[in-house]
């Protein structure tokens, strides 16, 4: 019923997952001195400026995005202002968030917030793409019943996959290995990342395994 | 309820868990065997010569002078001259440095290693006997009983030496009837810094130059009391170095030339000024070597060690006084005390390295053999490899002495890498444990909490069945118990009583493991409705839920050093996790907002009328305030926390320190005024809530602790605080005075916390009632008086802000037996009981902040704040907890009875661990907050009994509040309730009235299992983190960080949980008490009341 839409949504998710993987490699072969590590934060902003631009992209082509009521330009302009006001705070709210969990209040405050634009690049901006700039549909998506497509339990699986990414994220810091990645933030985004690669992949998947059983009401 | 049957439901699982515990305990923690053999002057004989007294030999000292200066770290010895801002510790002491490069041959300073526990007591014994501290030994400070092993006064003594001592009273209790002159002082009071040292400094210069003395002890305490009082970086500090530095200089103007003095500390301090741990700064003290007869061969060398073990001591003085070493010292001699070989002959008399080097070793040697024998822990391996180093190196030995080659370099170095590796192999083998009772243990404390587990989720199935199962436990136990005893007179002589309690709870729990599921069985075969509930509470969807997982994530954490060293933070995460799952969940279940108006959906769907989405909103707005305020109290009070040694860029707070050490007046100030505002709050607060509920309108007990012993207890503790903090020296004139204060605020905050917590167990109704006739015209029409009671009440109830309860309905449904309810309802006289919705909380609260206020008694001034925050955090948990019930109950999803789910309880006994550390207290030995043993007793104590209960009573305060407050998490849903939320069968008319918690009297049945479920989730999560710490000793016994983060954690945690589940009884125990009291009040009431 829904092949198609399944197979959209694995391609969409494929072109942004060798986005990422892109990001991450073309920089390491060709500019001298990147390293994930190293320049752990221009990569978490060439990835979540990657991820932002390619989903937008996708998701505009795709029509996934809610279709406006009215075509007026003034219109628009207000909706397209409201998402980047949305964006930002969206990144003060992971920033506090954050903070609350022990991070660093002052020290690290440039790494912090860099953890809470990628966060904010991973989920909010595809809430922004999918619901558009609507905090009570946010709101309602994640709750059992209140998928209202495919690509809404799609949302919620990539979503939950990230935080839970990031929050196993922060276990090892307190180990004593002194490795690299036990630096923060890097522990942290390195699991939201990986998260949100396996929730790109289980999404598909799992809707796929479960397409008899996944009734949606209509809109 | 049936309050009996719980109670010793939950004694008999309380007990099991100490059985369990206290066996593991047993076989963990290190036991050195003591050798009760002494050294004579008979058994150290020089090989190859005759046989020969070798005390009567010519020692090379006569008389040693010992200057003990207690915690006399390594950097307040050193001196250095390029320094020209010292800090108040540094350069105070310039006459060691002066002496050691004017007369480099006369005199040394060595760095000097104590090993740990770096407490007196235990460096007193090490430092005399020679041998290696236990772990046990450390809870022995308190009452340090007599040194039973061979040690140096001994055969000082035994060799007819006089020995005088002054200083320190922890001497004359080790060496008890061993001085020819004692002098000594009281140690106990660590605020009293010049007591000891003046009495010494009285008799030191008139004893020395006297003649009847051959070993002068002398224990200076300033510096250490110093250090515990004001820290090392304190003027005060200064000042007493200086005077440490006088004394050493007029003690060596003093000596004559057959004398020996050596100065030493016998541990050293933090920063903070503790010890008791095993950091550098606390081990590493300073020991000075001085003679005005040359002591060295030539000035210092590179040869000579760097650093000098505090075992060391005992032979080296042992042989420069030519007394035998003693029995079971591992100790090395330190050769640059002693001549090379060849230079013996001549004045100087004595010992050459050679020879004393081989004595030592001998000694060793026959201490191994002897050790070896009693005790099979050293490894046969390394055992049968150092008696053949010995065995080679004393043939090789005794071919010198007759008048083979010269004697050679390498036989002094081997000799000295064979007792280092002595005394390596003993240091690494007095880790002994007895697996047959850790494994014992073990296996008790994986049985209890797996009951602890079944018992919870099946308490409502269980409870009916067990009234009489636990004599059949008891009867079992018995039997098992007495069939080991006889078992063991009969093959071994004697009882072990340990096994015999082991096989006692075992039995026990097998039996209740058996009969459980014979129940279990019984009530499936009976009620259908049971069987899904049976059936599934193990599937892995149930234990894999979030708040399972979380406590899963916490025992894991207990595994990891790593984890317990950052235990505070890690909690903190772990709860601020839960507590953001607890909205998502309900938004999950679409329970958080009210439903979007759906037209599909049928109207008669729609569960309940009291379904509008005000309401809704309203408790939802509540949880997330409340969910705010929690998560803001967790964040600041991750301020409150101090620091393990393994933390190194940690600061400690600010607010740990007592405010006697602030130097600043105005931040002094300040921190006061924080501290008696956060106090006065914690009051306030308290009240009000009681008052908000109407409870304080009756005259009982309760109420009258409520209304004047808490804010007396309040003000008590705030003007003891401003007694405690005036500087010593500013009120010359008042010193009687602020020592009385000082002894009598707190005694009597203490006696009015006894007195109101008396009271409140005495009479805990606080219930107000109010017998009216016209009432009876109330009808349903009337709209029922919630908040306010608007006619004909009392003035004195009008002032306060009421909830009358009504009591109709409760004598409705007593009554109905009787009337078989023909009456009609407007024919009653009514009655109306202010606070009687609240009348299982209210005692239970009051008792839990009485408690707090107790409780912070004990804490420094600047833990108020934390406290706040303990009982802000407590409130907010408390309606989280009632509002996500109730969002539940609003939409039709409340699964009936008074169960409280998982996830409150888990986060109420997380944060109970969390405030542990939130109040400044670390699982680690020398962060215990000894002070409080002086509270209220500021010249110390005479028993140990008092001052042990009070420290622990300072060090699980958390652990306590949130234990005795366990049952609130039952009550407060009800009182928080929303009308006609639940109840369906009272849904009518009924169900307008506001019951709260008669409900539970209504279902005894009910409550007594839903205290039971909640009791025993409690003590599960604590017995789960218990087993988890148990495991991880046991698992990583041999582990590098064993001695210094498993064991002291396995000891905090095993104490935390016996603490809190005393605690967690008398909770319950008092609302059962609570529960007696009502059912007494209504049979007083009916007859009066339908009269």
């Amino acid at each position: 019923m829904w092949d198609h839409e399944i197979r959209a949504m694995a391609s969409t998710h494929a072109i942004i997952a060798a986005s990422v993987f892109m990001v991450t490699v073309l920089p390491a072969v060709f500019v001298p001195g990147f390293s994930v590590y190293g320049t752990h934060l221009l990569w978490l902003y060439l990835v979540s400026g990657v991820v932002t631009a390619v989903s937008v992209a996708v998701f505009w082509l795709l029509g996934i995005t809610p279709p406006t009521k009215k075509h007026s330009l003034g219109y628009k302009l207000s909706r397209l202002f409201r998402s980047c006001l949305y964006f930002f705070l969206s990144c003060l709210f992971f920033h506090t968030v954050v903070v609350l969990y022990g991070a660093p209040l002052i020290e690290s405050a440039l790494e912090t917030f860099s953890l809470a634009v990628l966060l904010t690049s991973l989920t909010t901006l595809r809430c922004l793409c999918v619901l558009g700039p609507n905090v009570q549909a946010w709101i309602r998506v994640f709750s059992r019943h209140g998928a209202m497509s495919v690509w809404d339990t799609c949302l919620q699986i990539t979503v939950a996959c990230t935080m839970v990414g990031a929050w196993l994220g922060a276990f090892p810091i307190p180990l004593d290995w002194d490795r690299p990645w036990q630096v923060w933030p890097v522990s942290c985004s390195l699991g939201a990342i990986i998260g949100f690669l396996t929730g790109l992949v289980a999404a598909p998947a799992w809707i796929h395994y479960h397409r008899k059983h996944l009734t949606y009401k209509c809109k | 309820m049936k309050g009996l049957p719980v109670l010793s439901l939950l004694l008999w699982l309380c007990s099991v868990y100490f059985v369990g515990i206290y066996l593991f305990v047993s076989g963990f923690l290190l036991v050195r065997l003591e050798v009760n053999r002494t050294s004579g002057c008979g058994d150290v004989l020089q090989p190859g010569q005759e046989p020969a007294d070798f005390c009567r030999v010519q020692p090379r000292f006569r008389r040693v002078v010992l200057l003990v200066i207690d915690a006399l770290q390594l950097d307040f010895a050193r001196f250095d001259p390029g320094n020209t801002a010292p800090r108040p510790y540094e350069n105070k002491l310039p006459v060691l440095e002066e002496t050691v490069s004017s007369r480099p041959a006369h005199s040394r300073l060595y760095p000097f290693r104590a090993d740990p526990p770096t407490t007196t007591m235990q460096r007193i014994k090490g430092f005399t006997t020679g041998s290696l501290p236990t772990f046990v030994d450390v809870g022995n400070n308190f009452a340090s009983s007599a040194i039973l092993e061979d040690n140096l006064i001994h055969q000082f003594v035994q060799t007819g030496k006089r020995v005088v001592f002054m200083g320190d009273d922890t001497w004359e209790s080790l060496f008890p009837k061993k001085f020819h002159r004692s002098l000594p002082f009281p140690s106990f009071n660590v605020k009293d810094l010049h007591t000891v040292d003046n009495g010494i400094l009285q008799h030191l210069y008139n004893t020395m130059v006297g003649d009847d003395w051959e070993v002068l002890v002398a224990h200076f305490l300033g510096v250490d009391h110093c250090g515990h009082r004001f820290g090392p970086d304190h003027p005060a500090m200064a000042e007493k170095l200086t005077q440490m530095d006088g004394v050493i200089r007029s003690v060596i103007d003093r000596l004559q030339n057959d004398t020996l003095l050596v100065v030493m500390g016998d541990h050293g301090m933090t920063d903070t000024g503790d010890h008791g741990g095993e950091s550098q700064k606390e081990t590493d003290a300073a020991v000075f070597f001085y003679s005005p007869f040359p002591l060295f061969a030539g000035p210092l060398s590179q040869s000579e060690p760097d650093v000098v073990p505090q075992t060391d001591l005992v032979p080296t003085l042992a042989l420069l006084l030519g007394v035998p070493i003693p029995y079971s010292s591992v100790g090395q001699v330190l050769l640059p005390l002693f001549p090379p070989h060849g230079q013996t002959e001549g004045a100087v008399g004595g010992l050459s390295q050679l020879e004393a080097l081989w004595i030592n070793a001998k000694q060793v040697n026959r201490f191994l053999e002897t050790y070896s024998t009693m005790a099979k822990d050293i490894p046969p391996e390394s055992l049968s490899q150092l008696k053949d180093t010995f065995s080679q190196l004393s043939s090789e030995y005794l071919t010198t002495i007759r008048g083979g080659p010269s004697p050679s370099p390498e036989l002094a170095t081997s000799l000295q890498a064979y007792l280092t590796s002595v005394r390596d192999t003993c240091r690494a083998t007095w880790a002994q444990f007895n697996p047959f009772k850790m494994a014992a243990g073990l296996a008790i404390l994986t049985l209890a909490c797996l009951i602890c587990f079944i018992l919870s989720e099946l308490s409502f199935a269980l409870n009916g069945e067990n009234r009489s199962g636990l004599k059949a436990q008891v009867a079992v136990a018995l039997t098992a118990g007495l069939c080991v005893a006889v078992c063991q007179l009969y093959t071994r002589g004697y009882i072990e009583v340990l096994w015999c309690v082991a096989a006692a709870a075992f039995s026990s729990e097998l039996l209740f493991l058996w009969r459980a599921r014979q129940s279990g069985v019984c009530a499936v075969a009976k009620n259908g409705s049971i069987a899904p509930k049976c059936a599934t509470w193990l599937t892995p969807r149930r234990l894999l839920a979030p708040p399972l997982l979380v406590l899963l994530l916490r025992c894991a954490s207990l595994l990891s050093d790593s984890y317990v060293v950052a235990e505070g933070r890690v909690v903190t995460f772990l709860v601020f996790s839960l507590a953001l799952y607890i909205p998502v969940h309900l938004n999950w279940d679409s329970l958080l907002l009210p439903p979007s108006h759906d037209p599909l959906k049928p109207a008669g769907l729609l569960p309940s009328p009291a379904l509008s989405p005000s309401t809704v909103r309203k408790e939802s707005s509540t949880l997330l305030s409340c969910l705010g305020l929690l998560i803001g109290s967790l964040y600041l009070s991750l301020s409150f926390h101090s620091c393990r040694e393994e933390q190194g860029s940690c600061q400690p707070s600010p607010f740990l320190s007592p405010l006697s050490r602030l130097q600043d007046s105005q931040l002094k100030n300040l921190h006061y005024i924080l501290s008696v505002v956060s106090l006065g709050l914690c009051t306030y607060l308290l009240r009000c809530c009681l008052r908000h509920y109407g409870n304080l309108n009756s005259s009982g007990g309760t109420v009258f602790t409520a209304r004047c012993i808490l804010p007396l207890l309040s003000v008590c503790l705030g003007l003891h605080w401003a007694v405690s903090a005036t500087p010593e020296d500013t009120f010359r004139n008042l010193t009687e005075l602020i020592s009385l204060a000082q002894l009598a605020l707190p005694r009597a905050a203490f006696c009015l916390l006894g007195l109101g917590l008396f009271l409140i167990w005495l009479d805990p109704l606080t219930v107000f009632v109010k017998t009216r006739a016209e009432y009876s015209a109330r009808g349903p029409s009337l709209p029922p008086p919630r908040y306010r009671a608007s006619t004909g009440i009392s003035p004195q109830a009008e002032l306060h802000h009421l909830i009358p309860q009504i009591y109709q309905r409760m004598r409705r449904s007593l009554d109905d037996g009787e009337l078989s309810g023909g009456s009609e309802a407007e024919s009653r006289p009514a009655v109306e009981a202010y606070g009687l919705g609240t009348v299982y909380s209210a005692p239970l609260l009051l008792f839990c902040g009485l408690l707090g206020i107790g409780l912070l008694l004990l804490h420094p001034e600047g833990m108020a704040l934390s406290f706040l925050l303990l009982l802000l955090e407590m409130a907010a948990l408390l309606h989280i907890h009632a509002s996500s019930t109730n969002l539940k109950g609003l939409q039709g999803t409340f699964s009936g009875g008074y169960n409280v789910p998982w996830t409150p309880i888990v986060l109420w006994s997380l944060a109970a661990t969390q405030f542990f550390h939130a109040t400044g207290h670390l699982p680690t030995f020398p962060s215990i907050q000894w002070g409080a043993a002086f509270v209220g007793f500021p010249d110390g104590h005479t028993g140990t009994t008092l001052p042990a209960s009070l420290v622990t009573l300072n060090t699980f305060a958390a652990h306590i509040l949130f234990a005795v407050g366990c049952p609130l998490l039952l009550f407060w849903p009800l009182v928080c309730e929303i009308r006609g939320s639940r109840g369906g069968r009272a849904f009518g008319e009924g169900g307008e009235d506001a019951v709260m918690e008669m409900r539970l009297r209504e279902n005894p049945q009910q409550f007594s299992s839903a205290l039971l479920q909640l009791a025993t989730r409690y003590l599960f999560i604590h017995g789960a983190q218990v087993f988890a710490s148990v495991c991880a000793a046991a698992i990583l016994r041999r582990h590098l960080m064993v001695w210094k983060v498993f064991a002291p954690k396995l000891m905090f945690e095993a104490s935390g949980f016996v603490v809190s589940s005393v605690f967690l009884l008398v909770g319950v125990t008092l609302v059962a008490r609570v529960d007696v009291a009502v059912g007494r009040w209504f049979k007083r009431l009916i007859p009066d009341a339908s009269r």
